[in-house]
Parts: C-alpha cells; sequence; structure tokens
C-alpha cells in the first residue's frame, strides 16, 4: 500500500522560530495516523503546511504521489483533503445547517439531504435549525467533523478532535471515526490524548521541536525512549523504568 | 523650473513633519490598540482653538501654550478612550471603533462650531511670519520650528515605547493582549494611557496646522483623510512609516501643485489606492498578530 | 408513515428549540401574511390619505433612504465589510441622469429611462473600486471607501462638465405641483419595494449563505471553497447599481445637484446609523432604521437651517445606539419576544449525542422554509 499523503523534507520558520525541520511523514491509504509530540512541536504547522493555511519554506507534500505543496486552501478541499481546527471555526450566526451548506457544491434538496445525513451521522441533527453560535464546545467539535465530510474527502486531517471534552463524547467521536476508517477514509490525527491515539492509530508519528523523532506503531512508540526523552526531557538514564515496566 | 521644484520638494518635507506630527499618533493608537481614531482630525482643529484661545485670550506665546494644551488634550484623550471605546469588543472591534471615533468627531465639530462659529482663524504669532533665507528660499520659520517641534516628538515616543517599563508594558499589549494580561499588564490602563498620547500629539500637531493654514471646525475632514491615507501608505502601526508617508506624501502633493492646485489633493488619495493595489499592507506594514 | 414520522421530527425539533407547535407556527406564518397586506395597503394609501406636499416630502426622502439602506445592507451588513463610500454611487447616479439629460437633450418623463444607465454607470464604478477595496482587511476597507469617496466628491468640484461648485439642474417634468410629490412617492416606493424584494430573495439564496459565512469566518469560507472576492464583489455591484439608481431618482426630485449635497460625507454615516438602530444584517432592522432616522434628521434640517445641532445629533444618537443596543433595536426586540414565550424552558435541548445517534428521526427542513416572524430577527442577529 503507498503512501496516499506524503510530506517530504518540510520547513517551516516564522521569523526566528523553526516550526518545522525537515519533517517527513508518510500516511498509507486506509489507515488511521497519529501525530502527537509535545507543545510547539509544529503538529498544527504541519497541518497548516499540508492544508495550505501556510507556505513551506522549503519541502514538497504529494497526495498520491502529486505534489501539492503551496497549493491554496480551497483547492486542496477540492482536492479531497478535508480538516478541522483546534479551536472551532464555525459560522456562528449561521443555522447549524447553513453551516453545512457553505462547504456543498450545489444547493437544493439534495445538498440539504446529503448535509443532514452527516448532521445525523456525528449527532447533532436536533440541532439543525439552531444558531451555531449558541452550540456547546463538544457540540461545535462535531459540526465540525460534519461538515468537513459534506464533500466526501479521502483524506481527513484532524486537529485535536478530542480535546477538551468528556469522556463520551471521546467515544462517541472513536465510534464515528472507526467507522469512516471502515469505509475507506484515511486519517491524520493530531491530538494529545495518549489514550485515544494509542487506542485509534494505526501508526504514530512524533514530533520535536519540528522534526520527526519517531514513526510506527503505537506499541512501539509508547516505549520507544526518544520519544519520551521529548516529553519528558533529556532526563532519562538508561536504567530509569520505562512507563509500563516494573522499577 | 528648477527653482520651483526644490522649492516645492523643501516645502513638502517640512509640511510632512507637520503631518508626521499628527499621524504618528495616530498609526501609534492603532498600532497598539487596533483602533482608528477618526476624531483625530477634529481633535487636531480642537488642538489648534485652545492655542488661539490661549494666544488670543491670554496671550500666550504659542509654543509655551502647549504646556497647557498637550496635557489638556492627553485627559481629553483619555476621557473618550474610557467613556466610549473600552466597552467595545468582539470581532469587529476595529470597525466599530472607527464608527464610534468617527460619531465623536461628528459631535466636537458640532460643539466647535456652536462655540466658535464657521469663520475660518489663524494663530499668529512673530515668528509665523518671519522667515529664514537658505539656498536661495525663503522659509517661514514656523515650519522649521514646526519640523524641530516634530522630530523632539517623534524621538520622545521612541524613547517612551523603548526605554521605559511603560513602554515595554505599551509593545508588549501591541504584540499580544493576553499574554500582555497574564503578565499582569494592567491593560486598560496601558490602553487608556496609549490612546490619551496619541492624542496629545494632537495639540501640537494643532499648533503647527493653525500657525500655517486658516482652519474652521470643518477642516477637520480634510485633515483626517490625508491622515488616514498616510497612516495607511505607511504601514499601520508603524511609527517610522508614518514618518516616511508624511514625507513622501506632502512632496508628491507639493509637486502636482505647480502643475495644477486641483488636482494635487486627488492625486494624494489615488497615491493611497495605487499603493494599497501594489501592496495592501503599505510600505513598512506588518502583518498584524491578530486575525481583525 | 415515513412523511408521517419527518413531519412529527420536523416538529419535534422546532418544539424542542422555540418551545411552540405546528398550529402556533402556522398561526404566526398567516399573521405575518396579514401584516404585510395591511402594510401594503397602507403604503399604497398613504398619499391619498396625507396629500399634504409638506407629509410626502418625508414620505419620499424616508423611502429613498429605504431603499438605498437595504441596498447598502445587501453589501456591508450581510458580508461585514462597513462602506463608507456608497455617496459615491448615489452621486454618480445623480450626475449621470443630470449630465445625459443635459448633453442628449432629453426632456420631460423619459428622463427616467436614464434611471438604468445610471444604474450601470453605479455598477461599472463599483468594479474597480470593489477589485481594489475588498483586498484588504475590514477596517482599511472601510478607509478606502472613505478616500475613494473625497476623490470622487473633489472630482465633481474640479471636473466642468459636472459643472463645478454649480452643479447640474434636472430637465423640466411636465407634472403639476399637486401630483409631484405623489408621483415621487409611488416611485420611491416601487424602488424601496423592488430592494427589499431583491434583499430577502438574497437572503434566502446561496449566495447570501456564502455572503454571509464571509461575514462570520472570511478564511474559513474560502478554505471551503467559497470564492470570497467573486462573492464580495458581486454583492458590492448589486448594492452600488441600485444606490445609484436611486441616487438619479433622487436627483430628478431634488431637480439638482451639486457636489456637496451629491457626495455628501454624512451620507454614509446615516446609512450606517439606520442599520445599527435597527440591526445589521437583518432584513427589517434597516428598514425601521431610516423610518425612524431620516424623518427626524429632515426635520431638523428644516427647523434649524444651520446644519450643526443635527451632526451633533447624529454623532450623540450613533454613540447612544454602539453603548446600549449595540444590535439594534430589531434583535433585541426580537430576544425579548423569544423570551417572553420560551418562558421558563430551555431555548436549545442539550442532546446528548449518543442518545442522538441511536434514534435519530429523519428530519429534512422544508426547501426555503422560512422562521415566523418573531423568530427571524433572533436568528439573524447573532452578532
Amino acid at each position: 500500500m503507498s503512501a496516499l499523503l506524503r510530506t517530504e523534507g518540510v520547513r517551516k520558520a516564522y521569523g526566528g522560530v523553526h516550526a518545522l525541520d525537515s519533517c517527513t511523514v508518510e500516511i498509507d491509504e486506509g489507515t488511521v495516523a497519529g501525530l502527537i509530540g509535545p507543545n510547539g512541536s509544529g503538529k498544527t504547522t504541519l497541518f497548516n503546511v499540508i492544508t495550505g493555511y501556510a507556505k513551506a519554506d522549503a519541502g514538497q507534500v504529494y497526495l498520491a504521489d502529486k505534489k501539492i505543496t503551496n497549493v491554496a486552501p480551497d483547492k486542496v478541499f477540492a482536492l479531497g483533503i478535508g480538516r478541522t481546527f483546534q479551536l472551532t471555526r464555525i459560522f456562528a450566526s449561521l443555522t447549524v445547517l447553513e453551516n453545512m451548506l457553505v462547504a456543498s457544491k450545489h444547493g437544493g434538496a439534495a445538498a440539504r439531504n446529503r448535509a443532514m445525513e452527516q448532521l445525523e451521522f456525528v449527532g447533532i441533527a436536533g440541532h439543525h435549525a439552531a444558531l451555531a453560535g449558541t452550540l456547546s464546545y463538544g457540540q461545535r467539535k462535531l459540526l465540525e467533523l460534519a461538515y468537513v465530510l459534506v464533500s466526501d474527502p479521502a483524506v481527513i486531517l484532524l486537529d485535536e478532535p478530542a480535546g477538551g471534552v468528556n469522556l463520551s463524547l471521546v467515544n462517541h467521536i472513536t465510534d464515528r471515526i472507526r467507522e469512516l476508517n471502515a469505509a475507506g477514509k484515511t486519517f491524520l490525527i493530531v491530538e494529545d490524548n495518549m489514550e485515544f491515539v494509542m487506542g485509534l492509530c494505526d501508526r504514530v508519528t512524533v514530533l520535536d521541536s519540528g522534526a520527526v523523532v519517531a514513526a510506527g506503531p503505537p506499541d512501539i512508540i509508547r516505549t520507544d525512549r526518544r520519544v519520551l526523552n521529548a516529553y519528558l526531557g533529556d532526563d532519562l538514564e538508561d536504567d530509569d523504568p520505562h512507563p509500563g515496566e516494573q522499577a | 523650473m528648477a527653482q520651483e521644484i526644490y522649492r516645492a520638494i523643501v516645502d513638502g518635507i517640512l509640511t510632512g513633519g507637520v503631518y508626521a506630527l499628527m499621524a504618528v499618533g495616530l498609526t501609534l493608537i492603532f498600532g497598539v490598540l487596533d483602533i482608528i481614531n477618526i476624531a483625530q482630525g477634529v481633535l487636531v482643529i480642537l488642538g489648534a482653538y485652545l492655542s488661539y484661545e490661549l494666544s488670543v485670550r491670554f496671550h500666550i506665546d504659542l509654543f509655551v501654550g502647549l504646556l497647557v494644551t498637550v496635557p489638556a488634550m492627553f485627559v481629553i484623550g483619555v476621557v473618550i478612550q474610557w467613556a466610549f471605546i473600552r466597552r467595545l469588543r468582539g470581532r469587529e472591534r476595529t470597525s466599530m471603533t472607527l464608527l464610534v471615533t468617527y460619531a465623536v468627531a461628528l459631535i466636537i465639530e458640532g460643539i466647535l462650531y456652536e462655540i466658535f462659529g464657521p469663520n475660518p482663524k489663524t494663530l499668529n504669532a512673530s515668528y509665523v511670519q518671519s522667515s529664514v533665507h537658505i539656498f536661495g528660499f525663503y522659509l517661514s520659520d514656523i515650519y522649521l520650528y514646526g519640523f524641530a517641534l516634530a522630530v523632539l516628538m517623534v524621538a520622545g515616543i521612541y524613547l517612551l515605547l523603548y526605554r521605559t517599563t511603560f513602554g515595554r508594558s505599551v509593545r508588549a499589549t501591541m504584540q499580544d493582549e493576553t499574554a500582555a494580561r497574564l503578565v499582569g499588564i494592567d491593560v486598560n490602563r496601558v490602553a487608556a494611557v496609549t490612546f490619551g498620547v496619541g492624542v496629545a500629539v494632537t495639540a501640537a500637531g494643532g499648533m503647527m496646522f493653525g500657525a500655517t493654514n486658516a482652519f474652521n471646525p470643518n477642516s477637520g475632514y480634510d485633515l483626517i483623510s490625508r491622515l488616514l491615507a498616510i497612516i495607511i501608505l505607511g504601514g499601520l502601526g508603524s511609527i517610522g512609516g508614518a514618518l516616511a508617508a508624511s514625507v513622501f506624501m506632502l512632496t508628491v502633493e507639493s509637486l502636482v501643485d505647480i502643475w495644477s492646485p486641483e488636482w494635487a489633493i486627488v492625486v494624494f488619495y489615488a497615491a493611497l489606492v495605487i499603493v494599497l493595489v501594489i501592496r495592501p499592507t503599505g510600505f513598512f506594514g506588518r502583518q498584524p498578530a491578530r486575525a481583525q | 408513515m415515513k412523511a408521517d414520522q419527518m413531519k412529527a421530527g420536523t416538529v419535534k425539533a422546532e418544539e424542542a428549540l422555540v418551545g411552540t407547535t405546528a398550529t402556533s407556527v402556522s398561526r404566526q406564518r398567516a399573521a405575518a401574511g396579514l401584516a404585510l397586506i395591511v402594510l401594503a395597503v397602507a403604503a399604497i394609501a398613504f398619499p391619498l390619505v396625507f396629500s399634504s406636499p409638506v407629509v410626502t416630502n418625508y414620505a419620499i426622502y424616508a423611502l429613498i433612504f429605504v431603499a438605498v439602506v437595504s441596498a447598502w445592507n445587501v453589501f456591508s451588513g450581510f458580508s461585514g465589510y462597513i462602506s463608507l463610500g456608497h455617496a459615491v454611487f448615489f452621486g454618480s447616479g445623480a450626475y449621470t441622469v443630470g449630465i445625459a439629460a443635459r448633453d442628449w437633450h432629453i426632456n420631460g418623463v423619459a428622463v427616467f429611462g436614464l434611471l438604468p444607465l445610471a444604474a450601470a454607470v453605479g455598477a461599472v464604478i463599483a468594479v474597480p473600486f470593489g477589485l481594489v477595496a475588498l483586498r484588504v482587511r475590514r477596517h482599511t476597507f472601510i478607509v478606502i471607501t472613505i478616500a475613494v469617496f473625497f476623490i470622487f466628491q473633489l472630482m465633481a468640484f474640479n471636473f466642468s462638465f459636472t459643472g463645478g461648485t454649480v452643479g447640474v439642474a434636472a430637465p423640466f417634468l411636465p407634472w403639476s405641483p399637486t401630483t409631484f410629490n405623489d408621483r415621487f412617492y409611488y416611485i420611491t416606493l416601487g424602488c424601496a419595494a423592488a430592494m427589499i424584494v431583491i434583499a430577502v430573495l438574497i437572503r434566502r439564496s446561496r449566495f447570501g449563505l456564502q455572503l454571509r459565512a464571509i461575514r462570520d469566518d472570511e478564511d474559513r469560507a474560502r478554505g471551503l471553497g467559497v470564492h470570497a472576492m467573486r462573492v464580495k464583489l458581486t454583492a458590492f455591484v448589486l448594492s452600488g447599481a441600485v444606490t445609484a439608481l436611486v441616487g438619479g431618482v433622487w436627483f430628478l426630485y431634488l431637480t439638482q445637484v451639486e457636489p456637496p449635497s451629491g457626495f455628501d460625507p454624512l451620507f454614509d454615516l446615516t446609512l450606517v446609523l439606520m442599520a445599527f438602530l435597527g440591526g445589521l444584517g437583518t432584513i427589517t432592522g434597516p428598514i425601521i432604521g431610516a423610518l425612524i432616522i431620516e424623518p427626524g434628521q429632515l426635520y431638523l434640517t428644516i427647523r434649524f437651517t444651520n446644519g450643526y445641532l443635527s451632526e451633533i445629533l447624529l454623532g450623540a444618537l450613533f454613540l447612544l445606539i454602539v453603548l446600549f443596543v449595540p444590535r439594534g433595536l430589531v434583535p433585541t426586540a426580537g430576544e425579548w419576544i423569544r423570551r417572553l414565550r420560551t418562558r421558563g424552558r430551555p431555548a436549545v435541548v442539550p442532546v446528548a449525542p449518543s442518545t442522538a445517534v441511536a434514534a435519530p428521526p429523519r428530519v429534512l427542513p422544508e426547501a426555503g422554509r422560512q422562521a415566523p416572524p418573531g423568530e427571524a430577527p433572533a436568528r439573524e442577529a447573532k452578532r
């Protein structure tokens, strides 16, 4: 299985700060990939570069071997990559249903039906006529997920989908992602919630200070020394017990 | 012809200094507070009227009078900010401050009309009429003093911003208001004082403007339009940009004036539009950190 | 069976949201329809009842502003880009009709045929104007509109074909003084009604949706495929064309235009004030704002011939509105009505996601369902 979404050597600096440093990430088609790392490691920046919200200073981004580096966000969206945002960005003065319709290509009853289907799928169909600004935080996250789905993207980038929501909602979101993945969608998820990531992802990439520190299946990553160092600092000695090991 | 051109350039630079005085306050207010103070034009005129009253009624010298008008305008600025602008919140904040200050400007203009009437006034002093003979030109003394004053005040603002603790708070707030709050900076105080400083500078600008132009309450419109064009051209928030743009625009206008006085002012605005087509953030504009 | 479930689902959703029942919704709609008919009859009968030209003069000015503020609102209210340069279109429309009538020797009623030309000129001006102005951030946009306004005013003063400070006079209309006002009343009523219909159509359309999305989060809208520039520019051109046409009508009524009246610096601020008073972005808001403010302003101008008091009051009124009724009268009133009606019941029933997934009714909203009148303002006005 080839990598559906790939970045190669992506560099991005904001002023003197190197947000991304030679970042190479590969996501295979049909997998759920996780992207983790301490705060400031560049996860959201990588998302921004992939989806065109930020320009890469160097390096390339490929979708199915087609170069999509520095393509504008709306074109990236049209190519089949959808993304959500860490701080939910919804259209507050529009109703929930109207929010969905903004993303649809066409109008009319067909678009409305499809929008309602997606709203049902995530579970907020009952609020379709409410102003999006009145939704709770968790409901907004669901709305964001819903309207990323409207265009039926092949690849979905989720930025902290489980951030700040309660456990039942996290499980709900996990189930939805699994369903979509079973239907063939590829996921790249940025998340700090370790249980969420380890339980859901097929493969995890770890960023630290903008560079890829490790990549592999969750079980290996969980005990990888470089990963622990990234999160905890270079304090671990070889003899120190790893989490999960007996002292 | 060459003589005329040199003269126009020199005129432009000196007048640019006067405008810089007024524009710097405006751009400072925007840079720190994201406020577009439309009332700046009429506040300049208010400053001019204050200087006028001091000069005519109390026979106080124009420059000495600044010791009174500058603090007075500072207080007026603080009051305006505190009463009307402080409450504005939300994402449309900058646009709202524009409208609110426009309303304040109308009120001040109306009051000035009621008190002083529509007849134009000018500020007079011995040095307004006298001039210095340099390089074959006669330069009004007042322009030289004014230019010196402008340089002094801009330098003063720089010092304030970069050498004092308060200035550091101001710059911190400029970068990120929430972070500034988190480190204990009293953002409200910074806002009020900054607005006050921005307006206080107009007292000096008003005195200079009144000494070099006839003015009435209506003069504020033309002024604020020019000032806005200048600060946008120079880059919103950039003090150096305001300086450069003032001198540039006034020089261009001065040159065009040789050919056609009526079109000179149109060129002023046209230059704004042209520059914005090429470079939407102005000469020295930086990308603002905030979204709106 | 499915249809019944659907109906029940629709009703349930509405009930959950507003605490109303299906019957009261249709009752509200009937009431709204009736109110509209009464209003229309009243509007048409107005000059017959109040035949004094003084009164109809007020009405004409009010209607002119209703039309212009609705046009302004379709662009600025929906997109969030506050234009302080619509006087550019108004004055250009006035001058176009005047100059064309003068140079092409058009007299009498035929002069009204020049109104589409005024609209076209407005549209043509709006294109480059919009292309430059709409590329920048919102606050810079406002300043550019001010700058362009001044350019136009100055051009009107300076060019000879605009008549300089003297301006242009309208050709003679062969109407008796008694019917003059009445006829203009119906003309401006027609303009206002047409613009309101256009505004409603736009709001319900996909185009209107995209505009409003741009207002809420332009970058996000772009990221979802909305052609922001195209949408904004279209709204701007439409708004400008209508404003120019109404400017032409105004010119014919007043029978003259000069630079300060055609390009009046207070014109746009008055529009903003009307829209804010009523409720920016709503349809009815600006209309109510215009109907309140325009007669008031006219009265002040006539009563106190020096214009300074009206300036002070305009400014003061605006400040009061911003401080105390920031969302405008219509949305605030809508809020009160809604609160009265749903007293004690929660506005949005919190639905836990797991239960919603378990048994979601297939709720399909009817196409173009318009919320009942008391509801609409509250919906439209989340600022």
